[in-house]
């Protein structure tokens, strides 16, 4: 391990402006749906009406007939995708089991399912005429009440095979030892299902350039998985499909699988020989895509009097589709974030006639972190302990679920950054104890924690005749920005000024990345971007020959189209001179970059702490948000403006997981009844207060080069039992379903 | 023969709309004219004739300027101002959120005041100036309200960011950029679903104390 970071007098750490920020500002970022091609037509979707069932028959002379139509497909008429004959799975699935395959066969499998797509001229004929599909069903009886249908729920396939499985039952010491403490307590906890809702709709254009060439401009977080998933789906070489993701209007998740509308633009673009775009509505934001599941949650906890865990047995169910089986880490952090000799896990998922969930930011632990975080507080309570130093008394320097050395862990320093911000001290120990005029004020606190996962990658570095230097990977950037860290870390490497470095990602023709998710692209598209400035200064190091010789590649300045020595100025060379000595070819490199053993010998984290005061009304049950703060130890901080933002998002987030968002069906037709942003409540500006962020900015060495870990989900993990927490020290009233609505507490 | 006549085509119940429509114009105008000549009527409904005719019709003269520019353009009534801007003139940046008035993404100025432009149907902004988000800037120079998001970071993924920046524009203009709780309540028809909201409270006030023109 290094004991210093990569990068010192550098722009790393610095507060850059953002490298693509006058695009965003002024309107000429190019999201999915905003290409212009020749012959374009639009396509819009029809969806099922029942929830569980079959198609009798779908009526689609009208819509034909109607003004601009080019093509009505349904499975009636549909190309058959050559993968769906056989396909189980595609390449890298998200989840297990089959995913819906579009205008497949006839059957229905949840409420709004695509059944037809109408292609037209202009989007508005489209809508028009898919409003004239007539389709008539046989229902079949659906389930989708989750509490009606608990005794459904199952261990998940990939558990039952592999009982080392995270989502498999695990036992620390004595199964539910919490029984034995001298003070436990036993809790239920709900959230609802939570709805990604990105503000820029899931939307593709599907072009064939050639009958087996096809380029889609598609609102993905994985350029190069569905690249391999629609090369596979169409039976063609992975190069002949190429998948533009350049802006991505927020997805949280949403775009880490492949949905059905995407594969029905990709038909309706064969059938017609003509691209055609596809937007999905607000309302189908609801129903054809990914959510946060409905998930159900038991803690038994116990502690000794003077406030030491005896046991945590952690119980949790989510519910899933009918054909994929969805899961997530719920009860990963019990395992893992305090000492205790006896923890139980047990995770269950719970088919129901609906789509398929997806990762929505945070995803499991955050959903997890509800529940423990909550349960912490209540045994605080009991305890008659404050809650930080109920935590502290049992904070651990190891991994306790695997004895491992954390990699880093700055906990404690984000216990005490956010205690002194949020003013802690004014917290009083019996809830609704502290007045101001009508309203009731309360402080509370919730940790997160999510894995620091580096995985491999894949970056190219080009210097270009007149001294840029590109680099590119298939990465994307959904918001937390990805270009301009890149920049900022390829600068350092180079010893280059940012404004001479470019960074190109959402694009699978450019060297393999992962998909941008689980907080893990700083840290693995980083390293390869690292890598690829090293190994780029080793080939101009190289093809300098002689005159470099006496130094190392590293100490190579470049400087405009000079490259000269850092120790010795007077050795130098034209850049041209080493394009003449490369065959007249500017000087490019593609390097991999992968994690080492360093997971077999330690447990690496990113931990986050957010502290929050509420002011709830003591008449009308209204809760306001005074005052947050969110703490990370996420290792190296490239970019305090843009890596603030995402914890300010992260803490908007879970105000919304709190006290607004929920999804709820009408069991009687299997639908959404809160289907728009009227009835779906996402936190707006009034709901936002001042937000203060705070980060250990300690490197972690061993995680990668660079000492960064991750944010983007635990700025939101541990953020809504924060709020809970303080509404219970506000009122005394402890809500233990999601959202904490007025109508809860009056 | 006769089944080949426009008028003798089996008509499905349920698409009443548009039968309705269709009747209408072949009842009217040129159409009648023309079918008082069996034989063009015979090919105008082979080549689908009472389609492209029938076009003129329904489509409705409108002129206006966007950014400064003057178009003459004609559009079906039910076409937004949103889909005018981002399907016919591809001024993409105006966004599409919800096409519902509820997240604010497709804010336009029209003659000035700040709309939701996807419940503006376009047919009624004849006349009308409209500035979108690439009309604010002059040339390069960004307006201030642009300057002062990429400052404070007033956006994530940048998808609500035009919309956000007309109605910041709009905020400081009707007054109402007096202190950051009057800014939270006026600006809380655009939703940011990245939460950028503090920074974006940051930019309005800078721009606002700051005493730029706007």
């Amino acid at each position: 391990m290094n004991e210093q970071p990569l990068f010192k007098d550098g722009v790393v750490g610095d507060r850059m402006n953002r490298v693509d920020g006058r695009l965003k500002v002024t309107g000429a970022a190019q999201y999915s749906a905003e290409y212009q091609l020749p012959g374009l037509v639009h396509g819009f979707l029809v969806g099922s009406t029942i929830a569980k069932g079959r198609i009798k028959s779908i009526d689609t002379k009208a819509a034909e007939r109607a003004p601009g139509v080019l093509a009505v497909i349904t499975h009636v008429n549909s190309i058959k995708v050559p993968g769906f004959a056989n396909r189980s799975q595609p390449d890298e699935p998200p989840t297990a089991g089959q995913p819906l395959r579009v205008f497949h066969d006839e059957k229905i499998l949840f409420n709004d399912q695509p059944i037809a797509i109408v292609v037209a001229d202009t989007l508005e004929r489209a809508r028009y005429a898919a409003g004239l599909v007539k389709t008539q069903y046989e229902a079949d009886q659906h389930a989708t009440n989750f509490n009606a249908h608990m005794d459904r729920a199952k261990v998940p396939a990939q558990a039952k095979k592999n009982p080392k499985s995270p989502q498999a039952d695990h036992d620390r010491g004595q199964v539910d030892g919490y029984k034995t403490a001298p003070v436990k307590l036993e809790m239920e906890y709900v959230i609802p299902t939570e709805m990604h809702n990105p503000m820029e709709l899931q939307s593709i254009i599907a072009h064939w350039e050639a009958p087996d060439k096809l380029t889609v401009y598609d609102k993905v977080q994985a350029v190069k998985g569905t690249q391999r998933a629609f090369a596979k789906d169409w039976g063609i070489p992975e190069q002949n499909v190429k998948v533009i993701a350049t802006f991505v209007g927020g997805a949280f998740g949403n775009g880490l699988h492949n949905w059905p509308h995407e594969t029905a633009a990709i038909i309706a673009a064969k059938t017609v020989n003509r691209p055609v775009k596809l937007v999905l509505t607000r309302e189908q934001m609801f129903t054809m895509v990914g959510y946060r599941p409905y998930t159900w949650q038991r803690i038994g906890i116990g502690a000794t009097p003077d406030g030491k865990l005896v046991g945590i047995t952690h119980e949790a169910t989510g519910q899933t589709s009918t054909y994929e089986d969805f899961t997530e880490s719920t009860v990963q952090q019990t395992r893992m974030m305090y000492q205790s000799p006896n923890i139980s896990t047990r995770y269950r998922i719970l088919p129901l006639d609906i789509s398929t969930p997806i990762w929505m930011r945070g995803p499991g632990e955050a959903t997890g972190a509800f529940a423990l975080e909550s349960a912490m507080d209540e045994l605080a309570h009991a305890l008659n302990l404050d809650p930080m130093e109920f935590r502290l008394r049992n904070y651990t320097d190891t991994d306790p679920d695997n004895g491992k050395p954390w990699s880093t862990k700055y906990l404690k320093e984000c216990y005490q950054m956010g205690a002194e911000r949020i003013g802690w001290k004014n917290r009083q120990m019996q809830p609704g104890t502290n007045k101001q005029g009508d309203w009731l004020v309360g402080y509370g606190m919730g940790v997160g924690t999510f894995g620091a996962n580096r995985g491999s990658a894949k970056a190219g570095a080009r210097m270009l005749a007149n001294g840029t230097v590109v680099l590119q990977s298939a990465t994307t950037d959904i918001g937390p920005g990805t270009g301009t860290v890149m920049v900022q870390l390829a600068a350092d490497a180079l010893g280059m000024p940012p404004e001479k470095v470019r960074f190109e990602l959402g694009n699978s023709l450019f060297p393999d990345a992962p998909s941008q998710g689980g907080s893990a692209t700083v840290n693995t598209v980083g390293s390869a971007v690292v890598a690829a400035c090293a190994a780029l200064k080793e080939k101009l190091y190289q093809l300098a020959g002689s005159t470099f010789s006496a130094a190392k590649p590293a100490d190579i300045v470049i400087k405009g189209t000079q490259l000269s020595l850092a120790n010795n100025a007077s050795a130098k060379v034209a850049y041209a001179d080493l394009i003449k000595q490369n065959n007249g070819q500017e000087v490019a490199v593609v390097t991999e970059s992968k994690p080492g053993n360093e997971r077999q010998k330690y447990s690496m984290y990113s931990f986050s702490v957010h502290f929050v005061e509420v002011h709830v009304h003591q008449l009308t049950g209204e809760v306001r948000v005074k005052k947050m703060v969110a703490c990370a130890d996420a290792g190296t901080i490239v970019n305090h403006k843009t890596a603030g933002n995402q914890m300010l998002g992260g803490a908007v987030g879970g105000i919304g997981m709190a006290l607004t968002e929920g999804a709820m069906i009408d069991d009687r037709f299997g639908r959404y009844v809160t289907k728009d942003l009227a009835d779906y409540h996402v936190p707006v500006h009034a709901d936002a207060p001042a937000i203060e962020v705070a980060f250990v900015d300690k490197p972690d060495l061993i995680v990668d080069p660079m000492g960064t870990k991750g944010i983007g989900e635990i700025a939101i993990i541990g953020a809504a039992p924060a709020i809970a927490n303080a509404v219970f020290n506000a009122t005394g009233k402890r809500i233990r379903e999601l959202p904490i609505t007025p109508d809860k507490l009056i | 023969m006769a089944d080949s006549t426009p008028d003798s085509k089996p008509e499905n119940p349920e698409c009443g709309h548009n039968a309705t429509r269709r009747q209408f114009l072949k009842q009217s105008s040129v159409l009648t004219a023309l079918a008082f000549t069996p034989g063009p009527v015979v090919q105008a409904a082979a080549a689908e004739w009472d389609e492209k005719i029938a076009a003129p019709f329904e489509k409705v003269g409108l002129k206006l300027a966007v950014n400064g520019k003057n178009y003459k353009l004609s559009v079906e009534p039910r076409v937004t101002l949103l889909d005018l801007l981002r399907e016919q003139l591809h001024l993409t940046g105006t966004k599409k959120g919800c096409d519902y008035g509820q997240c604010g993404a497709c804010t336009v100025h029209v003659d000035g005041k700040r709309v939701n432009s996807c419940l503006a149907l376009a047919v009624m902004q004849d006349g009308r100036e409209i500035t979108t988000i690439e009309g604010l800037a002059k040339g390069d120079d960004l307006h201030p309200m642009q300057e002062a998001f990429i400052k404070h970071d007033g956006f994530q993924c940048g998808y609500c960011t035009p919309g956000q920046i007309m109605s910041a524009v709009a905020c400081i203009r009707e007054g109402k950029a007096d202190s950051e709780g009057e800014i939270r309540e006026f600006m809380s028809g655009n939703i940011c679903r990245c939460g950028a909201y503090p920074n974006i409270v940051a930019a309005i006030q800078e721009v606002k104390t700051g005493g730029q023109k706007v």
